[in-house]
């Protein structure tokens, strides 16, 4: 039988992985963008195992919400990377150090 | 009349203002007749207040003016008080402010700053003459003050000289130092009888005298003499005395017409005149009476002596004044304080007529000041030698002459004033003042002998050109002789012996000296028979004797003598280690205080440590955080990620 504690582990392995990937990640930003999603997916998942556990549906509502939001949000995203790569030539996240103090 | 007591003290004001402020538009002539002008009107009503005051028998005035504030009961007012004192002390300083301005037009002739020196000396008239008719402690002290700041300015006039600029701050400085005392005793008589006006002061002097007050704890001190000591303070200040003098000979850095002007009428006059105003209060404490004999008497001697090894001749001039006010001092530290205004009048003809004699003298020569470089000088100047040889026997006293009536009348004083006990401050004291009676004559004719008499040590250039000053130094020179000359046989009786001044001294009948000299007066002609018999006038013909075989004689001599005497010569030409103590101690003490603080405390602590030191610890500390921020998107993630897990960590921990 596949309990809560399965699908808890699988989001906690979902969400390690793209925290690891935002750190491990150096090159490319559209990989990033990516680990983000992946991060909120992992609590998605989180959202709907709990959301059946308890029996109340309230929280798969709140996951379409969190998609949509998502989905623009990955829109801008790739928008500002376009324009990014336009201005620099280059998606590459070592460079993109103008924050240094 | 009191219209004309203001008139008296606002002419030469309104007269200081148009010369100074509007002196372009007038011109050089404009200003120095208005300002004449101004002054001749002051002294002429002031004349005229004398004669009413004494001749008409008019009653003195005592009355306020103007009421400036009020303040928890005490009243600071302007006001006058005329009484005989006053209208005298008003009369010789508006006659020898008035010769001064006269003379001051040959002696500045080509000066750039004529406009402005004439409302300098005006200004100054306006100070003295606000101090002498006050008739409250503030104005008293308005008058102080205006007179220090005048004496800065004209002392400093020629104000591109490093000199006179070192000589104007000292003596603002030291008389900086006399103020501070004169200021806590005002403070003093305001905190006992919350009054400045001086005839509620003097009419609650009785209960001061009656109170102690503790400075430190464990030492009490009579309240009135506190005050009287730390009001005499000022005194010493503004009339230099020992150990405040130091100021009186640097002033000779000013044009000569102010050296008389502060030597004569103004200015060191004001401590003399403080103090005799002040008598209701002195005659309360014979302790701080002592004081004033004492300081006195060693101003006088030791003044003279520093005067017989200058070779400046304003220079001996200033120390003669210098030990002339010690004289004054001692006759108002033995409360024969009609004795110490006598001398003050009679000395401000004299010396006054001497200044402006030395003034004559050294425009004759071209600004030279030096005696060592003089010599022969009376067949060339026949009115400055014959002027300054009625000065000069008037200074040290010659029989006749005013000095003598002044002079001999106060050492007599001094001699009687045995209520001071038979001790070492008595003894101190009469022998001074004998003793300088010698040294006086002999500083005046060493003086007067290298310059006029002898060989003669100009240069053959300036001796081609020799000739006597014009009339406007003359005239004035002449009118001072006059009086320097006479003014002590006409007036000595009245002004010590017949109660001239009234209610303005009072003397307690223990120590009033002068009427015991005066059951002994018989006339001014016997009063010099009388002194034939004591040792005074013998001992200043003596002086000049002395002074002739030395410089006339045997020129020879004075250097001989000089090197057996080595040190003591040394001494007296240091000024008694005076100037070297306050320079090298005090000033240099208090450079390097300064220097201490501004180094240590300024720059290294306040800038270094607190200003600066705050900035470096943040650039330091920012630097180290600045490491932190590395720019890169993962690392910010990172730390995110880290403090969400310490956080929650925390949380979890807590429950």
């Amino acid at each position: 039988m596949i309990g809560l504690q399965h699908y808890l582990s699988v989001a906690a392995i979902l969400f390690a992985l793209s925290v690891a990937g935002i750190f491990i990640n150096r090159r490319n930003l559209i990989l990033l963008l990516m680990c983000i999603e992946l991060m909120l997916l992992a609590v998605n998942f989180n959202f709907v195992a709990f959301s059946r556990y308890l029996g109340d549906e309230t929280g798969q509502v709140f996951v379409f919400f969190i998609l949509t939001v998502a989905a623009a949000e990955a829109a801008i995203g790739l928008a500002i990377l376009v324009v990014l790569f336009r201005n620099r030539r280059s998606i590459n996240v070592q460079e993109l150090d103008s924050m240094k103090g | 009349m009191h219209n004309v007591h203001l008139a008296i003290v606002l002419a030469p004001l309104f007269a200081a203002i148009v010369a100074g402020l509007f002196g372009r538009q007038i011109g050089r002539a404009g200003a120095h007749w208005i300002t004449i002008l101004a002054v001749a009107v002051s002294f002429v009503l002031s004349a005229l207040v004398l004669k009413y005051l004494y001749w008409d028998g008019g009653a003195p005035d005592n009355y306020s003016v103007y009421t400036w504030a009020v303040s928890d009961g005490l009243r600071m007012e302007v006001g006058f008080l005329i009484d005989r004192l006053t209208a005298l002390m008003m009369v010789v300083v508006t006659f020898v402010s008035l010769m001064v301005h006269i003379y001051t037009i040959g002696y500045m002739h080509d000066d750039p700053g004529y406009q402005r020196f004439f409302s300098y000396i005006s200004l100054f008239t306006f100070s003295m003459l606000m101090l002498v008719m006050s008739n409250n402690f503030l104005q008293l002290f308005f008058g102080w003050e205006a007179v220090g700041l005048m004496s800065y300015l004209l002392i400093g006039f020629w104000f591109k000289r490093e000199s006179a600029i070192f000589a104007n701050l000292k003596a603002f400085l030291v008389n900086r130092v006399g103020d501070f005392g004169f200021i806590l005793g005002i403070a003093g008589i305001v905190m006992f009888t919350n009054s400045l006006d001086y005839a509620e002061v003097f009419s609650r002097a009785e209960s001061i005298a009656g109170q102690s007050v503790q400075i430190t704890a464990g030492t009490s001190w009579n309240a009135i003499t506190l005050i009287c000591i730390l009001l005499f303070i000022g005194a010493m200040g503004k009339s230099a005395q020992a150990p405040l003098h130091v100021w009186l000979p640097d002033s000779m850095e000013g044009p000569t017409p102010i050296s008389a002007l502060i030597h004569a009428a103004t200015m060191v006059t004001a401590g003399i005149f403080m103090v005799a105003r002040m008598s209701p209060l002195f005659e309360l404490s014979e302790t701080a009476l002592g004081v004033v004999l004492l300081i006195g008497a060693l101003t006088a001697f030791l003044m003279g002596l520093i005067g017989i090894v200058q070779n400046d001749i304003k220079r001996v001039v200033a120390y003669s004044t210098l030990s002339q006010l010690g004289y004054m001092t001692v006759a108002l530290g033995a409360s024969a304080y009609s004795a110490a205004i006598f001398h003050l009048m009679t000395h401000a003809f004299f010396k006054a007529l001497l200044f402006l004699a030395a003034g004559s003298v050294i425009i004759a020569l071209h600004h030279e000041q030096d005696i060592r470089k003089m010599g022969g000088l009376r067949k060339y100047m026949p009115i400055t030698y014959w002027t300054a040889l009625v000065g000069s026997l008037a200074l040290i006293g010659f029989p006749g002459t005013s000095g003598f009536f002044s002079k001999d009348a106060l050492i007599e004083a001094v001699r009687e004033s045995h209520w001071h006990g038979q001790g070492l401050i008595y003894w101190i004291a009469y022998l001074s003042v004998l003793l300088g009676v010698f040294v006086t004559a002999l500083y005046t004719f060493r003086m007067f002998f290298l310059v006029f008499h002898g060989e003669e040590r100009t240069d053959r250039r300036t001796r081609s050109h020799l000739h006597e000053s014009p009339a406007v130094v003359t005239v004035p020179l002449i009118l001072l002789a006059i009086p320097s000359a006479i003014i002590g046989w006409i007036t000595i009786e009245p002004v010590l012996f017949g109660g001239f001044f009234g209610d303005g001294i009072l003397v307690m009948e223990r120590h009033d000296v002068l009427a015991r000299i005066g059951e002994a007066f018989r006339g001014s002609g016997r009063f010099i028979l009388h002194s034939l018999q004591g040792p005074v006038v013998w001992l200043s013909l003596a002086g000049v004797g002395t002074a002739w075989f030395l410089y006339l004689k045997r020129p020879d001599l004075s250097g001989v003598i000089r090197g057996r005497l080595a040190g003591l010569y040394d001494v007296l030409d240091r000024k008694l280690f005076f100037d070297d103590l306050y320079i090298k101690g005090f000033a240099a003490g208090g450079r390097s205080l300064g220097q201490f603080l501004w180094k240590v405390g300024d720059e290294l602590m306040i800038d270094g440590a607190a200003v600066n030191g705050t900035a470096q610890s943040i650039r330091l500390f920012a630097g180290v955080l600045r490491r932190v921020q590395t720019g890169y998107l993962y690392d910010y993630a990172f730390a995110m990620i880290i403090g969400l897990t310490l956080f929650l960590g925390w949380l979890l921990w807590v429950n």
